[in-house]
């Protein structure tokens, strides 16, 4: 269980201090919970906190208990922590077999990174030697990245935005890897998404609004709200419109 | 061969033992063992250090190794070696040269490579540098690599200098003819206060010919790396070179470009791209439990790989 407690982060911007995270204070428990909201409202920066790219200036972190707060990226990953980035790194060279190889912890064959490969809609045999280079294009390394996480399978996962730089097209054919994905993960998956698709495979939602937890609660509670409020598109595009 | 040559020898040309095929193997400046086959004669010049490799019209699927290992410290030689691919040929050639320096004279190996390859002939070359040693003497090569390219003709051209040479300067000329195409794969990484200098002059001469010259490298700690390549344009042409360099610790990469037109259709790019490491591929791979160091180290493995 993840626990975030009256997690602050501040940045300096041209001699001002500009709050991006104000007293955060969320237990995750459930096998699916989505954090969603309007964009600049501090849901990449939560989601950096936790994998340990970014130091909270204020709170605390606890896993299972352990306080976190104070480990590094690595250490927090041997705890059981996955990140799949909103823009997947490219890497002259390392080839997708060996990402996967790396991200399972242990030398698998073949047959194992094929398996995943397969799992996240890619035919292993196209891409398991394929570098993870500019020849690929976002879709295909945001199923890379999902293929990574699920190697991984660790307690939690956390995913920023896997709907962010990819079309619509793809992304449908990737919402079923979603719908699917609690049940090859065995652990927590803690998701930033705006897609109404995804909201709707949520135990839980979260909305974080100027840093605030401005919602929060089960789907069927959380979700028509939001709809109402959005129409089914971007609030802060209707809150302009408004 | 003792131990340290044969090791030396595994390194530069995976040989654990004598090679399938033509083979020179040369040792402390002496060849210590040769092979010709029905096709692939290797002839000792006369007049200076080295030997002529003449490969009949038409051999395909066979290969030459051509091996150097130097363990005496304080040797100094320059020796020449020349190809002459016939036509319609498909081969691979594979050089090396590897130096274990245990004393504190420089050793220094300069071997002078020409090849004529013939016309619509394949070649594949392979050429790998290494060094060791225990001692402060310098390890120093000095390759030269002269190529002629008939018509249709194919040359790629590996080149892999990871470890323990002290100072390299790598001349490349090339003229290609009609529709002949060369690639030149380079991968380079230094250490230490390491040095080297790649220079690379490729003539596109011929109707319709093809180059591309491609530069991986590594530099680390001190070491100092100069990449420079020149690709003229003489005719309708395409030429492309890259320098893909990444820098650690205080190490320093030069790429030098030169591309000339010299006709009005000759295409020719050239691409340079120099920097540390990105610091989201390290957070990348942190993420998937790997340190910083370990993240590295991945990083420049496959970089080079």
């Amino acid at each position: 269980m993840l626990e975030l407690q009256h997690v602050s982060y501040g940045v300096d911007q041209d001699g001002d201090s500009k709050n991006i995270l104000r007293d955060i204070n969320l237990n995750i428990k459930e096998r699916f919970v989505a954090i969603t909201g309007p964009n600049g409202g501090g849901k990449s920066t939560l989601a950096k906190i936790i994998a340990g790219i970014l130091t909270p200036t204020e709170g605390r972190i606890l896993l299972d208990g352990e306080d976190i707060t104070g480990l590094n990226i690595t250490e927090r990953a041997n705890r059981g922590i996955s990140f799949a980035f909103q823009q997947p790194v490219r890497f002259k060279g390392l080839t997708v077999k060996d990402l996967i190889t790396l991200a399972s912890g242990k030398n698998i064959g073949v047959p194992e990174a094929c398996d995943y490969l397969s799992e996240v809609g890619l035919c292993a045999k196209d891409y398991i030697d394929r570098e993870v280079d500019a020849s690929l294009s976002g879709g295909e390394l945001k199923r890379i990245e999902i293929a990574m996480i699920m190697a991984r399978g660790t307690k939690l996962s956390v995913f920023d935005e896997p709907e962010a730089g990819i079309d619509l097209w793809s992304f449908s054919n990737l919402i079923q890897v979603f719908e699917h994905l609690h049940e090859k993960i065995n652990g927590s998956i803690l998701i930033i998404s705006h897609q109404e698709r995804i909201l709707n495979i949520a135990d839980r939602i979260i909305v974080l609004a100027n840093g605030k937890v401005e919602q929060d609660g089960a789907r069927k509670d959380i979700l028509p709200s939001l709809l109402g409020r959005a129409g089914g598109v971007c609030s802060a595009l209707t809150d302009k419109i408004r | 061969m003792d131990a340290i040559q044969k090791s030396l020898l595994e390194q530069v040309a995976d040989l654990h033992e004598v090679p399938e095929g033509a083979y020179n193997i040369r040792a402390n400046g002496a060849a210590v063992a040769r092979n010709t086959t029905a096709n692939i004669d290797i002839v000792p010049k006369n007049d200076k250090d080295g030997i002529d490799i003449i490969i009949k019209p038409g051999t395909r699927n066979e290969s030459v190794h051509i091996p150097v290992v130097l363990s005496q410290s304080g040797l100094e030689e320059t020796v020449y070696n020349d190809f002459f691919i016939g036509d319609d040929c498909d081969v691979t050639i594979v050089a090396g040269c590897g130096i274990h320096n245990c004393g504190v004279q420089k050793s220094e190996h300069s071997g002078i490579h020409s090849f004529h390859v013939g016309k619509n002939a394949k070649v594949r070359y392979v050429e790998r540098h290494y060094g060791e040693g225990d001692g402060n003497g310098e390890n120093v090569m000095n390759p030269t690599t002269v190529v002629e390219m008939d018509e249709g003709s194919y040359l790629e051209m590996e080149t892999t200098q990871i470890k323990g040479i002290d100072s390299t300067i790598r001349t490349t000329r090339a003229k290609l003819g009609a529709n002949s195409t060369l690639i030149i794969k380079e991968k380079v990484m230094t250490h230490g206060k390491q040095l080297a200098k790649s220079d690379f002059t490729v003539e596109l001469d011929g109707d319709g010919c093809k180059a591309n010259v491609i530069s991986r490298s590594v530099a680390r700690d001190h070491s100092k790396q100069v990449f420079m390549s020149r690709i003229n344009g003489n005719s309708r042409c395409h030429g492309h070179s890259e320098c893909d360099a990444i820098i650690m610790d205080e190490g320093v990469v030069a790429a030098i470009p030169e591309v000339t037109a010299n006709c009005v259709d000759a295409e020719l790019i050239h691409e340079a791209a120099i920097g540390k490491i990105a610091g989201e591929q390290l957070t990348k791979l942190m993420t998937l439990g790997l340190t910083e160091k370990e993240a590295e180290e991945q990083i420049v493995n496959g970089f080079l790989k």
